[in-house]
């Protein structure tokens, strides 16, 4: 009640400053949203930390002077230095840790950004269609899901990987095949609900065609949570990929992500514990942030403080 | 007589319901939301549709514009039949029936510009129309209607509940129909803004010739505006009369006791009034009283009533009435 | 002393845009058995008021003035202090049924809680009591009912297990937050008449707060009419109806559909509801109302009294009404 006031009293403000000739812009859902997001401090702040961490991964091993499976004869298993630009130390092969640490985040980056879209994607038009078409193929389909759910997904990437072996596309075949479900149903469920809003009856009695209501009218009030239900899928895709990298599953040696150097890591953290500090700082990190941004695309996006 | 714009005979629309319990194959349960109701509506005309939750007046509107499938009946505009019709006849007639809705902002989408909105059933309907005499429309209309024109880019959580309504209005009346069902339009809105949204109708209705269905649940609203007003109980038609012989003489027991029922804001009459108050609740659509349904609760109800249905016949005033004892 | 005098109550709420008074500058006092009506459309703070003296008010909302009861301030009162109070000699009704029933609990049990509680009765005669209650409020076969969830009731029968559980403890006043609204005519018919009745049998004092101008007429001996967070005009039932001479009060009712006149066309209010945000320095009224000119958009004009009423206007009463008779017939 009083925020709908305000957004009124902002409007009529800007009437009352002699722009009444003109064409108000309006408040579109989205600018609200955009600007209650940039309003969390919590959140923008751990949006720039993941850009930082994005960028280094990205633009970090070209600028640094090593390779990620060059073995420096000189240091092995060094402590976080100056010399040589080893940041981050070495492992006990003499690979710097800072570039391997880069390469390992853009694949467990890469991973988390594609099995999400992946996942996103079969969500959204498994949700979509159970939901509209509601009745007997709604059930089935959901059925499908539970499933799904039930299926003990470890094994499966366990016997998917002895028999195929480790590949980078498997990987993210494994996880995205375990992780398009909760979006499938929150969508469903969003779909349904949508549905029987008035707006789509009022679309109904001047005679829009279907198509036209799901693409004109459904789809974009779907976006929100569509957009919610990505940030938070992006952090459990990555931590996904972690455990099945720490578990042996990940991908192939020399190449690397964050799981495998955790892993890596954990079996000599006695004798050189930066092997395991760095590149798990760094993971929970990611995912911290990534749990901020969901917090505040929630708070910004919520249909229901609005 | 004009020839009737809109004839509806004796529609009925069941809805299934799923017992409590039931199994995937048990026999589901039919609830008459609406039981056989006829009427014929002319142009130019209002006609007010007064009834309690459950009385299946909303129901009733949907099945007009085909929104819910009716069961069984007729539904003839301008001479054609539209029930068992094609989709495509459908459509076309979509052009000449527009419908407004309770809830002035959920009935708008909220990621759409005024101006989308109100244009939308140009581009269904009118098509080869260019986007600059869309506006053109859009804004002509918005005038009508009593919107700013500075308004068109705005989105519907900008404005407050009776300016919702009228770009409601302003998207039903775009196509310039022939034909308005307005479902309870101001019965979510503040006194003063109500007395302003029947007011438009009513002067627009004047301008362009429509005719009106106007729901409300109860009868003070649709006096203003009602040139003949059906009562409806529980998905039956009750009494069907001219205004100024429905509120001088009621002839069905329901249509006094809802008279009776609305406050007055008089203190004196108030005080003094001897409300015909009702015994109990209504109904339950699932399970209807037998014979007349409004026996339950009718303060002159008697054996007869729960034996036979009363028939639907026009009395000597020329209220039709489904009563044993009217006349 | 009165049973409860309400002194110059104000809500204030704390916003990102600023601080918004809700309700300005309300005084009322109410006595044994006596009715108050308090009208006004959405935004008109009525219901704050009344939540404010229930210390019922929303996390960024603060209360300032007195409410007191029995000489004791409601607002000054510690929270513990307050439920000895409230729900026991000041109750309750709303709208909605459903926020002050708690469907995992049977009635039986959220009725007997209350009594055990306030008044230290067995759980036995704590039901004996609640049964006597439902029938007062005319639930039929009370005694078998009561053991059912409130989900089992309709609507009408909900408002009424409300009422019935308000007065278990005996209040001395009861509000009510427009506890009809959600109902049909026939059924708030029932409604109203249940609560003169109660009243004519208990002696209760009722606040009755309610945005429909007919439910007052019969029910409330005194009426406060409200806009945009302050009092407009104040006094019986009789002159606010017969006698009106504030613009509002007068537009009020001239937009009213009734079914007691012959009026061919319904005279509306223009504009929309105040923005609370964004109140005009004046008189709250000033930007729709017809007989406004540059004072009262600039000058709050005072709750003065004139004649038996209050009435917070520029224009002399006189004035209003005759032009009042122009615009309305």
């Amino acid at each position: 009640m009083l925020l709908k006031n305000k957004q009124n009293a902002l409007g009529d403000a800007l009437l009352a400053a002699g722009l009444d000739a003109l064409p108000v812009a309006g408040r579109s859902p989205w600018r609200d949203a955009r600007e209650r997001f940039f309003r969390n401090k919590a959140a923008v702040v751990s949006l720039v930390l993941l850009l930082l961490i994005t960028l280094a991964c990205v633009f970090g091993p070209m600028l640094l002077p090593h390779s990620f499976d060059d073995t420096d004869w000189d240091a092995m298993a060094l402590a976080p230095t100056w010399q040589n630009m080893h940041l981050f130390g070495t492992d006990e092969l003499g690979r710097d840790l800072l570039v391997r640490t880069l390469i390992g985040g853009r694949i467990s980056l890469m991973v988390g950004l594609l099995a999400t879209i992946a996942s996103v994607a079969i969500g959204i038009a498994w949700g979509a269609t159970a939901g509209f078409i509601g009745g007997r193929v709604d059930t089935l389909m959901m059925r499908l899901v539970d499933m799904m759910y039930a299926v003990p997904y470890l094994l499966i990437a366990i016997l998917m990987v002895t028999l195929l072996g480790r590949e980078f596309y498997l990987v993210v075949l494994t996880i995205t095949v375990f992780s398009w479900m909760d979006m499938a149903r929150v969508v469903r469920g969003q779909t349904l609900a949508i549905k029987s809003k008035e707006y789509i009856e009022a679309a109904h009695a001047i005679g829009v065609s279907t198509p036209a209501i799901i693409f004109r009218h459904i789809v974009p009030n779907l976006l929100g949570i569509v957009v919610i239900y990505t940030t938070v899928t992006v952090p459990g895709v990555i931590l996904t990929e972690s455990v099945l990298s720490f578990l042996g599953l990940g991908v192939q040696e020399p190449m690397t992500s964050w799981g495998v150097l955790i892993e890596e890591g954990t079996g000599v953290m006695e004798t050189t514990p930066w092997m395991l500090l760095f590149p798990g700082a760094l993971l929970s990190l990611t995912l911290y942030c990534a749990n901020y941004i969901g917090d505040g695309m929630r708070d910004a996006l919520d249909p229901k403080d609005r | 007589m004009a020839e009737a714009l809109l004839s509806v005979r004796d529609l009925r629309v069941n809805f299934q319901i799923t017992p409590a319990g039931a199994w995937p194959w048990t026999a589901k349960k039919d609830l008459k939301a609406v039981g056989g109701v006829s009427f014929d509506l002319y142009p130019g005309e209002t006609l007010g549709v007064v009834g309690e939750s459950g009385c299946g007046k909303s129901t009733l509107a949907r099945a007009i514009l085909n929104l819910i499938p009716a069961s069984s009946g007729e539904i003839v505009w301008l001479g054609k039949t539209l029930t068992g019709g094609s989709t495509r006849d459908w459509h076309a007639v979509r052009r000449d029936i527009q419908m407004i809705f309770q809830d002035p902002l959920a009935s708008l989408d909220p990621r759409m510009t005024v101006a989308r909105i109100i244009g939308e059933p140009l581009k269904v309907h009118r098509p080869e129309l260019s986007a600059d005499e869309v506006m053109q429309r859009v804004r002509a209309m918005m005038k009508k209607v009593g919107l700013r024109d500075e308004m068109i880019n705005r989105y519907p959580h900008e404005f407050s509940g009776g300016q919702c309504q009228r770009i409601g209005i302003a998207r039903a009346l775009i196509l310039e129909p022939k034909l308005i069902i307005c479902d309870e339009p101001v019965s979510a809105l503040d006194v003063s803004i109500q007395a302003q949204i029947i007011n438009l109708l009513k002067s627009l209705q004047q301008e362009m010739g429509l005719a009106l269905i106007f729901i409300a649940h109860d009868l003070a609203v649709v006096k203003h505006i009602s040139d003949r007003i059906l009562v409806m109980y529980l998905g039956r038609e009750m009494e069907l009369a001219e205004k100024s012989m429905l509120y001088a003489k009621p002839s069905h027991p329901y249509t006094r006791a809802l008279l009776s029922a609305i406050p007055v804001p008089d203190p004196a009459l108030e005080r003094k009034k001897e409300v015909r108050l009702l015994q109990g609740d209504i109904p339950s659509p699932i399970n209807p009283p037998s014979g007349c349904v409004f026996r339950t609760r009718c303060p002159e109800a008697q054996t007869r009533c729960a034996q036979e249905v009363p028939v639907w016949r026009t009395l000597d005033n020329g209220t039709r009435c489904a009563c044993h004892f009217a006349g | 002393m009165s049973l409860l005098q309400v002194n110059n109550l104000g809500v204030e709420f704390q916003t990102g845009d600023g601080p918004v008074f809700a309700v300005n500058g309300v005084s009322f006092a109410l006595e044994r058995g006596q009715t108050l009506g308090i009208v006004g459309e959405s935004g008109s703070g009525k219901s704050q008021t009344v939540l404010a003296m229930m210390g019922l008010l929303a996390k960024n909302g603060r209360a300032t003035g007195e409410a007191l009861y029995h000489g004791q301030n409601l607002l000054a009162m510690k929270t513990a202090e307050l439920n000895k109070i409230r729900g026991n000699r000041v109750a309750m009704i709303f709208q909605d049924p459903m926020t002050s029933l708690n469907p995992y609990l049977t009635v039986e049990r959220q009725m007997t809680e209350v009594l055990q509680l306030h008044k230290g009765m067995s759980r036995r005669d704590a039901k004996k009591r609640a049964i006597e209650l439902l029938d007062a409020v005319r639930i039929p076969e009370a005694a078998r009912r009561i053991d059912m969830y409130p989900h089992e009731f309709s609507g009408g029968m909900r408002q009424r297990v409300m009422i019935a559980m308000a007065l278990l403890t005996e209040p001395e006043v009861l509000v009510a937050d427009e506890p009809t609204t959600a109902l049909d005519v026939t059924v708030q018919a029932q409604i109203l008449a249940l609560l003169k009745e109660l009243q004519r049998d208990f002696g209760t004092a009722i606040v009755m707060i309610t945005h429909d101008l007919g439910v007052v007429a019969g029910l409330c001996e005194q009426v406060m009419v409200m806009y945009g967070g302050r009092v407009m005009e104040q006094g019986s039932a009789d002159e606010i109806f017969y006698r009106p001479t504030h613009p509002y009060t007068i537009g009020l009712l001239g937009a009213l559909p009734r079914l007691d006149h012959d009026t061919a066309e319904l005279v509306s209010i223009p504009g929309n509801p105040p923005n609370m945000a964004r109140l005009p320095k004046g008189c709250p009224f000033s930007e729709r109302c017809s007989m406004a000119d540059a004072r009262c958009a600039a000058e709050l004009p005072p709750l003065a009294p004139a004649g038996a009423i209050l009435r917070a206007c520029h224009r002399a009463p006189e004035h209003v009404m005759k032009q009042g008779e122009a615009i309305h017939g």
